[in-house]
C-alpha cells in the first residue's frame, strides 16, 4: 500500500508547524535524489506560483449611496468605464476596459498606456480614484450625476472577481509572415525572428495538478498578494492531458480557473496594470495555488520538470487569427526556458511573458505562509471537470457582420 | 548645414545593401559610424552621425530602400522597481542589451551594449524601459 494522507492530517502538521512544504521547483530535485514513495511520505504541501497578463480579471466594486441617491447606469473609474448593468451602486471593472477617448489602433500599433488593470493597481496601492457616475434619474434615484474620488478603504466591498485565470498552458506564438505583428502574446517579428510563450512552466499550478485532483471549488489560493479561492472552473476550461514526445512527459492543455478575493487584502506588488502594443490593456495577477500531497499520484505529476511539460507551437499571423487548427509542433518547457529553441530547422530566440522569477518568489511566500502556520489547506467542495469528462469548445455561430459596429 | 545622430533600422532584407557607399558617393554626405550591428540575412542596426547639404535628400533615399531611420535619443534607462524580469523584452531586443540570466530567469540590463533602438519601450507591458532625451 503507497503513502495515502487526509486534508486534515496535513493541516495538523500545518497547526503544529510540522507541515514539510516545497516549492514545485525544489521538490523536483528531491524526488530524483529520494525517490518518489520517500518523498510523497516526506513532503506535505507543494507550492506553485505563477505572475503573467491574465485578461479574463477585474473587480467588482459596491461604492456606496449618495444623498440624494443615484442609480448607475453609466460608470467610469479614473476615465475608464466601468460596467452599470447591476444593481445601484454596484459596478464591474475589467482589466482590459479602455478610456472611450483612447486613439486605440486608430494609429498603428496602439499604447494603450492606461486601462482597466492600471486602475485597479492604483486601487489596491490606496490611491484616490475618480469616479463618475451618470444617471438618468428615477423616482427613487433622482440624482443624475456625480464625480468625486474614492479610495480603496471608503469602498463598501471591493471583490477581486476573475472570470478565467491561471491558464494551465498556452500557445508558443511565433510569426510566419512578413512584417512585424502585435499581439497580446507580444511583439512578433517577421520570418520566425522571435518566439514567445507565456507560462510559468514547472512552477505553474495546473500544469502540476493536470487531472485536478486537487484544486477545485473551495481551493483556498495566493492571489494578487492576498488571500483568494478557486470560485469554480474558469471560461474556456476544457482541460486535456496527452503524452508528450519524451518519455514520461505530458502536454496538458485547457484547464482554467475562476478566482475570487478581498482586494482590500491584496498588493499593488501582484496586481499590475499592463498594455501589449497594437493589443490591448489587461492585468498582470499573481497567484499561487498549494498541492497537498495525498498520494504518490499526486506528487508524480507536482514533480514534472521543465523537460517533461510541452506546448504547442502556433503561427500568429495566420493559423491563429483564422482559427485554423494547426500547429507548428510542441516544444518543451526546458527548450523554451534555454533562451533558443530549433523549429524547421531555424534558430530562434525565445522569450518568456510571464515572470519566472516572479513566479518563484510566489511559491515561496505561500510556502513560508503554510509553514508558518497562517495558511491552512481547504477540501474542495466540489471538483471541476477533468480531462476524463472530455469537455470541449464549441465555436461561435457565424451569421457574417452586418449591423456590427 | 546639418549634422544628426540617427538610428537605422534594417529588415532582414536589406542588411546587405552598400547603403552607406551610396550615400557618401551620390549624396556627398559625411558618415560618422558609431555602432553598428549587422549581420547577413537579419535585422539589423546602424548608428551615425549624417552631415552635409543633402542630409534631407539622403535620409529620403536610405527611407526609400525600407530602412527605418529615427533620432538617435541619448540614452535608454530601466526603471528598476517597475521591471518584473517578465522577459517580453529579451528576444525583441537585437543587441543583447537585455538577457536573461539563468537559472534564476531573472532579466538583466547591460546599458553597455544598447544601440538605443527603443524597441524595449514599445515591447515592455509595463513601461519599465524609457528613453531619456
Ligand atoms: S533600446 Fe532596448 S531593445 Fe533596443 S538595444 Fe537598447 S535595450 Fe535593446
Ligand atoms: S519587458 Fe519590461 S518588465 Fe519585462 S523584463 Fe523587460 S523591462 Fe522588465
Amino acid at each position: 500500500m503507497g503513502v495515502q494522507k487526509t486534508y486534515a492530517e496535513i493541516n495538523e502538521r500545518i497547526r503544529q508547524g510540522k507541515a514539510v512544504v516545497v516549492t514545485a521547483e525544489e521538490v523536483i530535485q528531491l524526488v530524483k535524489t529520494e525517490g518518489l514513495t520517500e518523498t510523497a511520505r516526506k513532503v506535505d504541501v507543494v507550492t506553485t506560483g505563477t505572475f503573467s497578463p491574465m485578461c479574463s480579471s477585474g473587480v467588482y466594486l459596491n461604492f456606496g449611496h449618495s444623498a440624494p441617491r443615484i442609480r448607475g447606469h453609466k460608470v467610469w473609474l479614473n476615465g475608464v468605464p466601468a460596467y452599470g448593468g447591476i444593481a445601484a451602486v454596484d459596478t464591474y471593472l475589467g482589466a482590459t476596459a479602455l478610456p472611450d477617448d483612447d486613439p486605440l489602433n486608430s494609429s498603428f500599433p496602439g499604447e494603450f498606456r492606461y486601462g482597466g488593470g492600471h486602475v485597479i493597481h492604483e486601487l489596491v496601492a490606496g490611491k484616490p480614484v475618480t469616479l463618475k457616475v451618470w444617471s438618468y434619474g428615477t423616482d427613487c434615484y433622482p440624482r443624475r450625476e456625480i464625480e468625486t474620488e474614492v479610495t480603496l478603504d471608503q469602498l463598501n466591498e471591493a471583490v477581486l472577481f476573475n472570470p478565467r485565470n491561471a491558464y494551465q498552458n498556452y500557445n508558443v506564438a511565433v510569426n510566419c509572415g512578413s512584417r512585424t505583428i502585435y499581439t497580446y502574446m507580444g511583439m512578433l517579428k517577421p520570418h520566425m525572428a522571435n518566439i514567445h510563450y507565456s507560462t510559468s512552466g514547472q512552477l505553474s499550478p495546473l500544469l502540476k495538478d493536470p487531472h485536478f485532483r486537487t484544486i477545485g471549488v473551495g481551493t483556498k489560493i495566493f492571489l494578487g498578494g492576498g488571500e483568494g479561492y478557486v470560485a469554480w472552473n474558469g471560461t474556456q476550461h476544457f482541460p486535456s492531458v496527452q503524452s508528450g514526445p519524451a518519455e514520461n512527459s505530458i502536454l496538458a492543455a485547457g484547464g482554467t480557473l475562476t478566482v475570487l478575493g478581498d482586494l482590500k487584502g491584496m498588493s499593488p506588488k501582484w496586481l499590475l496594470g499592463a498594455s501589449f502594443i497594437g493589443y490591448g490593456a489587461t492585468m498582470v495577477v499573481g497567484i499561487g495555488i498549494p498541492i497537498p500531497i495525498l498520494d504518490e499520484e499526486v506528487l508524480r505529476y507536482a514533480a514534472l520538470s521543465d523537460a517533461d511539460l510541452y506546448a504547442p507551437v502556433v503561427d500568429y499571423s495566420d493559423a491563429y487569427p483564422n482559427r485554423k487548427p494547426e500547429s507548428l509542433g510542441l516544444l518543451s518547457y526546458a527548450e523554451l526556458k534555454s533562451g533558443w529553441v530549433t523549429i524547421k530547422g531555424k534558430e530562434i530566440p525565445s522569450a518568456p511573458l510571464s515572470s519566472y522569477s516572479k513566479a518563484k518568489e510566489i511559491a515561496e511566500i505561500l510556502k513560508d505562509w503554510i509553514q508558518g502556520g497562517k495558511f491552512e489547506l481547504t477540501v474542495p467542495v466540489k471538483t471541476l471537470p477533468t480531462p476524463a469528462d472530455g469537455v470541449v469548445g464549441k465555436p461561435m455561430p457565424d451569421k457574417g457582420t452586418s449591423g456590427v459596429k | 548645414m546639418k549634422s544628426k545622430k540617427i538610428v537605422l533600422r534594417f529588415p532582414a532584407t536589406s542588411a546587405d545593401q552598400p547603403l552607406i557607399y551610396y550615400l557618401v558617393k551620390d549624396y556627398d554626405l559625411v558618415v560618422n559610424i558609431i555602432k553598428a550591428n549587422i549581420n547577413p540575412h537579419k535585422e539589423g542596426t546602424l548608428i551615425m552621425e549624417l552631415s552635409g547639404a543633402n542630409y534631407e535628400q539622403g535620409i529620403e533615399y536610405i527611407r526609400s530602400c525600407g530602412v527605418q531611420v529615427q533620432p538617435l535619443t541619448e540614452e535608454i534607462v530601466r526603471n528598476h522597481d517597475r521591471c518584473i524580469s517578465c522577459g517580453a523584452c529579451t528576444a525583441v531586443c537585437p543587441s543583447g542589451a537585455l538577457y536573461i540570466e539563468r537559472p534564476e530567469m531573472n532579466v538583466v540590463f547591460d546599458g553597455e551594449q544598447c544601440i538605443v533602438c527603443q524597441l524595449c519601450t514599445r515591447a515592455c507591458p509595463v513601461r519599465a524601459m524609457e528613453a531619456r532625451f
